[in-house]
């Protein structure tokens, strides 16, 4: 029942053109050259706990690719893991490699320059997190970190960002004002500003709207979506039908391991795996 | 079974009786205290006018003419006070900033109690170390520095009151969302730039009332100054004078043989009415600030 409700979400007639577009890609063999993050034989310790067991997944370049699974199952671990969240923490410990094309760098190196690594990797939290500062300043303190001192520059990247996230029609008379005078959708979509300001290369979504009401989270989708055609995105989510809505990939995990990882559409209407099955289906989860 | 009820019932109101009176012993006390520096001060203020007090340069009491002006008192006592706080806001901020940001749990378990055990050392212990050691080395390297000053004991009132201002600041930014440091890291930032533009105005209101709870607490500080400040009411910014703070002329009075009910003896109540509107101040805008940190996010 539930696959055959999944399926419809897929039968849009602009859905199968871009389908079938992404498989003509892939035929050619242009999947690798396509690939922004390349994980390889990806274990992640916390202390004495294996966190993350022998991941292998290319995430592809501008496309939205989600990362599901249950409760514990090391999905936002994975998600902390590309941009090093994990070593603001004592104990964390990286084996394995995840290549960042095209400069092939390796993100679990341990000597690499993690403000740089930031920087090209932005992060939008779980629960908006905007600093107690004005709206302008919150939008703005990612250009300062990044040495932008020109007054003008930063107001026009303040502007495209806030536009950006469907945000500046609803600020713009009030960009002095508290970001916490906003509400919780307007925060979290102030916080997508915030990350884009600086033009990452990928934007990693934690869960961004499990603190939203639906209305707010169809907003986030929608500017989920719009932002694909500048940059890569990876959103964790435990929402499977917000993974469908908004996702070109989808990768189930299940306790540290990634089960299987394809096409979102093929994950939610023939998975090749019992396990993935069964999550979608609601057996478990 | 109706007996052990009541009985209940009864011990629940005697309860109640001695938990409110226990609460309100301090509304009690404090009241009290007001109604006897007031009371005894209108005595004071029916030989000496409002006005002298107010306005008059110097204060002598003991001398064959006597002046009664406060400003000597109070200018020792925002002196000392001010050369606590310019030693400990400094020094207060560094620690805060690397406790909450930058140590290890196991170092943050030795300095923070080794910082708020230095309110456990009693003051006269700080009194005779401030005159018998400090003085004597800060001679050594400040020219013309007298034997009673303010400098000495200024500087160790401003370790002192590092309690307030180091452990309570600390306590604010230890208060800081971890989500709202991931925010600021995620963004490339450094860990310098996230403790001092992030954390630490996300956490200033509770900061500068440490500041300032440091600050009334030097003002109202007794022993050190009563022992190595000076008896010499002396309206001067000169650090190295001997000067007299409102706390240290109510000592001397109160432990002279004054007569009771003597000029010089009212004039204590004067001057501690006077110190007294001094710290309600200091403490209600820090009660007021560390109120309004609740609400910044």
């Amino acid at each position: 029942m539930v696959i055959e409700a999944l399926k419809g979400l897929f039968l849009g007639a602009s859905q199968k053109v871009e389908d079938r577009t992404r498989a003509k890609e892939q035929s050619k063999g242009s999947f690798s050259s396509n690939t922004k993050l390349e994980v390889k034989d990806l274990n992640f310790y916390y202390h004495e706990f294996k966190a993350l067991k022998g991941i292998n997944l290319k995430i592809p370049t501008k496309k939205i690719t989600a990362l599901i699974g249950p409760s514990g199952c090391g999905k936002t671990t994975l998600l902390r893991c590309f941009n090093r969240m994990h070593d603001l923490y004592p104990g964390s410990r990286y084996e394995g490699s995840i290549i960042f094309h095209p400069d092939g760098i390796n993100i679990t190196e341990k000597n690499i320059d993690l403000l740089e690594l930031r920087r090209k990797i932005g992060m939008v939290f779980q629960r908006p997190n905007p600093f107690p500062k004005s709206i302008f300043e919150n939008v703005a303190y990612g250009l300062r970190v990044n040495g932008v001192k020109n007054k003008n520059l930063i107001k026009e990247r303040v502007e495209w960002a806030l536009q950006s996230a469907a945000l500046w029609d609803e600020v713009k008379d009030r960009l002095d004002a508290n970001a916490y005078s906003l509400s919780g959708g307007q925060q979290q979509r102030l916080c997508i500003a915030r990350a884009i300001a600086i033009e990452p290369d990928i934007v990693l979504f934690d869960e961004p709207t499990s603190a939203l009401d639906p209305i707010s989270t169809a907003k986030i989708e929608e500017l989920i979506i719009n932002l694909k055609e500048r940059l890569t995105i990876i959103i964790v989510t435990h929402n499977m039908q917000q993974a469908a809505r908004v996702s070109d990939y989808t990768g189930f995990m299940y306790l540290g391991e990634l089960v299987e990882f394809d096409k979102t559409h093929k994950i939610f209407t023939v998975p090749s795996q019992k396990l993935t099955e069964d999550y979608i289906t609601g057996r478990f989860g | 079974m109706f007996g052990t009820l009541t009985f209940k019932r009864a011990l629940d109101k005697i309860m109640l009786a001695v938990f409110f009176t226990a609460g309100f012993i301090t509304i009690f006390i404090t009241v009290g205290i007001v109604y006897v520096l007031l009371s005894d001060s209108i005595e004071f203020f029916k030989e000496v006018s409002i006005i002298e007090f107010l306005t008059e340069k110097e204060w002598t009491p003991v001398f064959a003419t006597k002046k009664f002006g406060i400003w000597p008192l109070v200018a020792g006592t925002f002196l000392i006070a001010g050369i606590a706080v310019a030693v400990s806001i400094p020094l207060g901020l560094i620690i805060a900033i690397y406790l909450s940001e930058y140590a290890s749990t196991r170092v943050k378990e030795i300095v923070k109690p080794t910082i708020e055990f230095l309110e456990a050392i009693p003051t006269v212990v700080y009194g005779y170390f401030t005159l018998l050691f400090v003085t004597p080395l800060l001679q050594k390297v400040v020219p013309e520095l007298e034997a009673f000053n303010s400098l000495a004991p200024g500087i160790v009132l401003g370790f002192m009151i590092l309690p307030y201002t180091a452990s309570m600041a600390e306590d604010a930014m230890k208060g800081v969302p971890q989500r709202i440091r991931e925010a600021s890291y995620a963004l490339g930032a450094t860990k310098l730039r996230t403790a001092v533009t992030i954390v630490l105005p996300a956490a200033i209101s509770g900061v500068v009332a440490g500041f300032i709870l440091g600050a009334s607490r030097a003002i109202g500080e007794t022993m050190v100054v009563a022992i190595a400040a000076g008896m010499y009411p002396n309206l001067t910014i000169d650090p190295r004078e001997p000067i007299q703070t409102m706390t240290g002329y109510i000592v001397q009075v109160a432990l002279g043989d004054l007569p009771f009910g003597s000029i010089e003896y009212l004039s204590i109540f004067a001057v501690g009415l006077a110190l007294f509107i001094i710290a309600f101040i200091f403490n209600s805008i820090a009660l007021w600030l560390r109120t309004k940190i609740r609400e910044a996010y």
